[in-house]
C-alpha cells in the first residue's frame, strides 16, 4: 500500500479533501491533470466559482463563449468551461445533478437582507448571511483582483429553467443529497469560489448547505473521452489547450502546464 | 414587447452612422436617450455601457437577467449594472427581442466555434480592444470588457437547457431606443461576424441616434 506521505497516489486517490459549510468562500490553484470533485452533502447547495489563469488573470472563465460554444443554457457532462482566449479551464467527467446554472450570478448585500434579514458578523459570528458578491470580491483580492475582474460565475447544483416566453424559474429540486460533479483540470487554473445560496433560491431561512471538496490525480485524457468528443467545438477547444502546452507559458510557470 | 417611440428623428441632437465592423463610444447624458437603429436589417449591435463616473461600475447581465427573471431584453428592462443600480431602461423597441446571452464574438471563440484557421477575422472584441485603446481618456482596458448585450439578435433558450441562432426577428429601419438613467459611456461595435447568421453573413450599417432629455 502507498503512504501518502512518500509516493504520488494512483490516479482516482484523493490528494486532498475538505468540508465547506453553507455561505462561505475559498479559493485554490489547481494544476492541470487534476479532478476536483464536489459533493452536495445535504442537498440543495449552492457553489459559485469563477475561473482564471493564474499565469496571466486576464484570461478568465467566460460563460456566454461557453454556452454559444456548446448551443447550451446549462452546464453538465460533456461540456468544458472556456476561457476568454478559446481555452478550457475544465471539462464535466462526471454529474449526477444534471443542470447547473451560469446566467444567474450571484446573491449580493441587498438581496440577502431583503429575503432572509441582516444578521450582522457582530450578532451572529460565523453564522452570519454572506453574500456571494461580497465573497468573490474577497477572494478576488487576495490574488490583486476587483470589481473589474469579477463576470458571470457558475453556480454548482443550482438548476434555473425557462419557459417559451424565457422567465427564468428557480428549482428548489435541482440537487438531492449525495450529488456529485466532477472536474477535471485541462490546465493550471485560479478558482475563486462560494457556498453562498444561489440569488433565486426562495428558502425561507437563509439555506447553508455543506459540501465536500476533493481533489484527485485524474486519469489521462484518452482519444475517446466524453468531453473531448462531445462537439467538435470541444475537439477544436482540447487543441487550442495543446498549443497552449506547446509554447503558451513562460518556462518555469508552472507544474505540468 | 413593441413600442414605437414617439420622438422625431429631425428632433435628435445628433446622428451618427457607424459603418459594419467599427465601433462608437461616447458618453450619453442621464436623462438622454439614444437610439440604436439596425439600417439594412439583421445586424447585431454589441453593446457595453459603463457608469462614467465610476468605470468600473459597469453593465452586468447577471443581474439584469436575474433582476428582471428572464432572459430577454425588450421594452421595460432595466440594464443594471454590477452594482444592481440601472444604467439605462429601453423605453422602446420595434423590434421585441434582444440577447444578452451570447457574448460577442472575438478571434478566439472563433477558432472554437467554427474552424481554427479563422483566428484572423474581425471580431467584435478585436474593435472593442481597439476602442479602449484609442480612448485612453475614458480609463478602461480588457478587464473592462464583460459580457455585453446583443440588439438585434435572436438567441432563443428552450425549456430543456439548450441554446440556438435563430434568424433574426428584426429588420431593415428597426430599432432599440433607451434613457440613460445615469451618465454612461456606450460603446458599441457593430459586429463583422460572417460566420453565422446574426448578421445575414453580410454586415451592415448601423445609426445612432441621442436626444435631449427636454426634447419629445
Amino acid at each position: 500500500m502507498n503512504h501518502p506521505h512518500t509516493s504520488a497516489p494512483a490516479d482516482g486517490l484523493p490528494i486532498y479533501g475538505t468540508r465547506l459549510e453553507g455561505g462561505k468562500h475559498w479559493s485554490l490553484t489547481v494544476r492541470a491533470g487534476t479532478l476536483m470533485r464536489l459533493v452536495d452533502l445535504e442537498g440543495g447547495a449552492n457553489v459559485g466559482m469563477l475561473f482564471f489563469n493564474p499565469l496571466i488573470p486576464l484570461e478568465r472563465y467566460n460563460a456566454p463563449d461557453t454556452l454559444k460554444c456548446q448551443h447550451t443554457f446549462k452546464l453538465t457532462r460533456g461540456h468544458c468551461l472556456y476561457s476568454d482566449m478559446g481555452r478550457i479551464f475544465c471539462s464535466i467527467v462526471e454529474d449526477t445533478a444534471g443542470w447547473h446554472d451560469t446566467v444567474c450570478g450571484n446573491s449580493n448585500r441587498a438581496l440577502v437582507k431583503e429575503r432572509w434579514g441582516l444578521k450582522s458578523y457582530q450578532q451572529y459570528r460565523n453564522d452570519w448571511c454572506q453574500n456571494g458578491h461580497d465573497a468573490f470580491l474577497v477572494e478576488a483580492g487576495k490574488f490583486g483582483l476587483g470589481r473589474r475582474d469579477l463576470a458571470a460565475n457558475v453556480n454548482w447544483f443550482s438548476k434555473v429553467c425557462t419557459n417559451h416566453a424565457g422567465d427564468m424559474t428557480f428549482d428548489p429540486g435541482g440537487s438531492r443529497r449525495g450529488a456529485f460533479v466532477h472536474l477535471r483540470f485541462e490546465m493550471d487554473t485560479l478558482v475563486l469560489l462560494h457556498t453562498c445560496p444561489h440569488p433565486l433560491n426562495p428558502a425561507a431561512e437563509y439555506p447553508r448547505a455543506p459540501i465536500a471538496l476533493e481533489l484527485r490525480h485524474a486519469p489521462p485524457v484518452e482519444a475517446d473521452d466524453f468531453c473531448l468528443n462531445a462537439c467538435e467545438e470541444n475537439m477544436r477547444g482540447f487543441e487550442n489547450n495543446r498549443l497552449y502546452r506547446q509554447c503558451g507559458c513562460p518556462p518555469g510557470g508552472g507544474g505540468t502546464c | 414587447m413593441l413600442k414605437e417611440s414617439a420622438l422625431s428623428a429631425d428632433s435628435a441632437r445628433y446622428r451618427r452612422v457607424i459603418p459594419a465592423g467599427d465601433y462608437w463610444f461616447d458618453l450619453v447624458r442621464e436623462g438622454q436617450r439614444f437610439r440604436i437603429v439596425d439600417v439594412e436589417g439583421n445586424q447585431a449591435a454589441d453593446t457595453l455601457l459603463f457608469s462614467a463616473a465610476d468605470p468600473a461600475e459597469r453593465y452586468s447581465c447577471v443581474d439584469t437577467l436575474r433582476a428582471q427573471r428572464n432572459v430577454y431584453l425588450s421594452v421595460g428592462s432595466a440594464l443594471l449594472s454590477t452594482a444592481a443600480r440601472p444604467l439605462a431602461h429601453i423605453v422602446a423597441d420595434t423590434v421585441g427581442r434582444h440577447d444578452t446571452l451570447g457574448g460577442a464574438c472575438a478571434s478566439e471563440s472563433n477558432t472554437v466555434r467554427y474552424a481554427l484557421e479563422k483566428r484572423t477575422m474581425h471580431s467584435c472584441r478585436d474593435s472593442y480592444l481597439l476602442a479602449v485603446a484609442e480612448n485612453e481618456r475614458f480609463g478602461l482596458t480588457k478587464r473592462d470588457l464583460t459580457h455585453n448585450i446583443n440588439f438585434f439578435m435572436n438567441v432563443p433558450v428552450t425549456a430543456d437547457g439548450a441554446l440556438t441562432f435563430a434568424d433574426g426577428l428584426s429588420g431593415p429601419g428597426k430599432y432599440v431606443e433607451l434613457s440613460a438613467a445615469m451618465d454612461v459611456l456606450v460603446l458599441i461595435s457593430n459586429c463583422p461576424q460572417l460566420n453565422n447568421p446574426c448578421n445575414a453573413y453580410n454586415p451592415t450599417p448601423l445609426e445612432i441616434l441621442i436626444w435631449d432629455a427636454d426634447v419629445s
